[in-house]
């Protein structure tokens, strides 16, 4: 079981101001241990973006700690471009370099960040675009590729990193009905190979197939960190039956 | 109106012994051509520079470049080429004010300085503005990815900035190239003022100025045909703006 696994990320009492009148995460504690899927889910605006971008530092916060690998973001010593170099993330909107063809895409930070030769990255982002399906559109710019594709695409960019972890902000939430479930097949095969995720999500016919656990969130607060069956079957707060009600109805 | 019209001008000898009136006119758009060239560079170079500064998180980086775009921006560009072409030499220790004053063609550096720092305030207004438009996203990608600050605006900011801000890009080259002429009321010899010499040696008024309004409308015709060239050979297939 995952459980008996080393934490990979470990949150402790994390809280975050975007203003002084206004924090955004209150007190958040809980922890993903390496090979673990995490859902996380809550209502619009409840904190889970800002959740996950704190994992890897893309937004300070200003108490509590956030460990990742053993590593203490807080640390004035971390280095944090190298850190994130080992997260994966991957966002509502894809966030391609629309310039870029697909193949430069995947190329750039391999280069640029890990060093590697432009041989090596090539062979690394083709294999990674093969297993996402996507090896005829290497050549192509981001503008030219679906949404589904071009968030395939964004996945094996970072898996392109060889990531400790992946973080999935809404991965599906901007695409079209149809497009989701080849994102979904694409994650799900990643969980099932082991990976360390966290997946903001209202997707829960994923979280029911892969998630060892779900966190549900609401202003700012984690309500709820249960085992997957313990959540889907018997959800104890009024907050988390309430949304499960809401977006299991359609 | 009493006026003698004589085309045949051109070909006529000028009085400084340096050829043909056309001669002359020319001798003036190669002072206009290198003046604008070197004030575009320096636009661009430190428009681009100031323009980065003010998107950075830092605030006293932020309140620096603003403080160098109101500074160039809202003073009038002939005051500017006043202060350094006669103002600026005075303040210096008395020795670089002299090498200042004697240095040749002093008023080509200070002209192509002067205009290039005051277009470079528009220069960071736009590439501030284009870097703005880009979704927040782009950004936290290149950083997720481990890039860092500085290389995530070179190889993903800067990169679709530039390509967005092409066309306002575009009227500030010719508005540099038309700012040279002010150029001449601290001496020197460029188009302008040599067709206004052209008008005092042989008093064929529209003949001279007819010549100087083709030539400046020939080069940044030119220029905003070889920009549209630029625009449509950067284009990146597929990518609609705002999307
Ligand atoms: N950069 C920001 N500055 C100020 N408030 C923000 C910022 N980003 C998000 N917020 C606010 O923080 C709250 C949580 O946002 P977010 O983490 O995006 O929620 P979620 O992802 O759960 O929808 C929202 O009320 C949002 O308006
Ligand atoms: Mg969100």
């Amino acid at each position: 079981m995952p459980t008996t696994q080393p934490a990979m990320i470990e949150l402790a009492a994390v809280s975050k101001w975007y203003t002084p009148q206004f924090q955004v995460l209150k007190d958040c504690t809980t922890s993903v241990s390496k090979g673990e899927v995490v859902v996380v889910c809550g209502p619009s605006g409840s904190g889970k973006s800002t959740l996950i971008k704190c994992v890897n530092a893309l937004e300070p916060f200003q108490a509590g700690t956030i460990r990742v690998d053993g590593v203490n973001l807080s640390d004035p010593g971390t280095n944090l471009p190298k850190l994130r170099s080992r997260i994966g993330m991957v966002f509502q909107h894809f966030e391609l370099f629309p310039h870029l063809r697909i193949t430069e895409n995947l190329c750039l930070a391999q280069e640029k960040v890990l060093g590697r030769s432009r041989d090596e990255a090539m062979t690394k982002g083709m294999a990674l675009l093969e297993r996402v399906g996507l090896k005829d559109h290497a050549l192509k710019y981001p503008g030219q590729l679906s949404g589904g594709q071009q968030q395939r695409v964004a996945i094996a960019r970072a898996l392109a990193m060889d990531p400790i972890a992946m973080l999935f902000d809404e991965p599906t939430s901007a695409l079209d009905p149809e497009m989701i479930t080849e994102v979904l097949d694409v994650m799900v095969e990643l969980a099932r190979e082991g990976m360390t995720m966290m997946v903001v999500t209202h997707e829960m016919g994923f979280a029911r197939k892969v998630a060892h656990r779900v966190i549900f969130m609401d202003h700012g607060e984690i309500i709820e960190d249960r085992a997957k069956d313990e959540f889907f079957s018997s959800p104890r707060s009024d907050r988390a039956q309430l949304f499960l009600s809401k977006i299991l109805s359609h | 109106m009493n006026y003698n019209w004589n085309w045949g001008i051109f070909w006529e000898m000028n009085p400084e012994g340096s050829g043909t009136y056309l001669t002359l006119l020319l001798m003036g758009l190669r002072w206009t051509l290198a003046t604008a060239a070197l004030a575009a560079i320096i636009a661009l170079t430190f428009g681009a520079i100031v323009g980065v500064i003010r998107t950075l998180p830092a605030r006293w980086a932020v309140l620096a470049g603003d403080a160098w775009v109101e500074f160039f921006r809202n003073i009038p560009l002939l005051v500017q080429l006043f202060l350094w072409y006669f103002v600026v030499p005075e303040l210096l220790p008395k020795a670089a004010g002299l090498w200042l004053k004697t240095l040749p063609n002093s008023s080509f550096w200070t002209g192509a300085i002067g205009i290039g720092l005051f277009m470079s305030s528009r220069v960071a207004e736009q590439v501030k503005a284009g870097i703005r438009s880009l979704p927040r996203g782009q950004a936290m990608a290149g950083t997720a990815l481990g890039l860092t600050t500085a290389q995530t605006y070179r190889y993903v900011i800067l990169p679709m900035a530039f390509r967005i801000i092409l066309p306002p890009l575009t009227s500030e080259l010719l508005n540099t190239v038309k700012n040279t002429s002010v150029a001449l009321t601290i001496g020197l010899m460029e188009l302008t003022a040599r067709t206004r010499a052209m008008q005092e040696y042989s008093f064929q008024v529209f003949e001279a100025f007819t010549a100087a309004t083709l030539i400046y409308l020939a080069l940044n015709a030119s220029l905003t045909f070889l920009m549209r060239r630029l625009e449509k050979a950067v284009a990146v297939p597929g990518y609609v703006a705002g999307k």
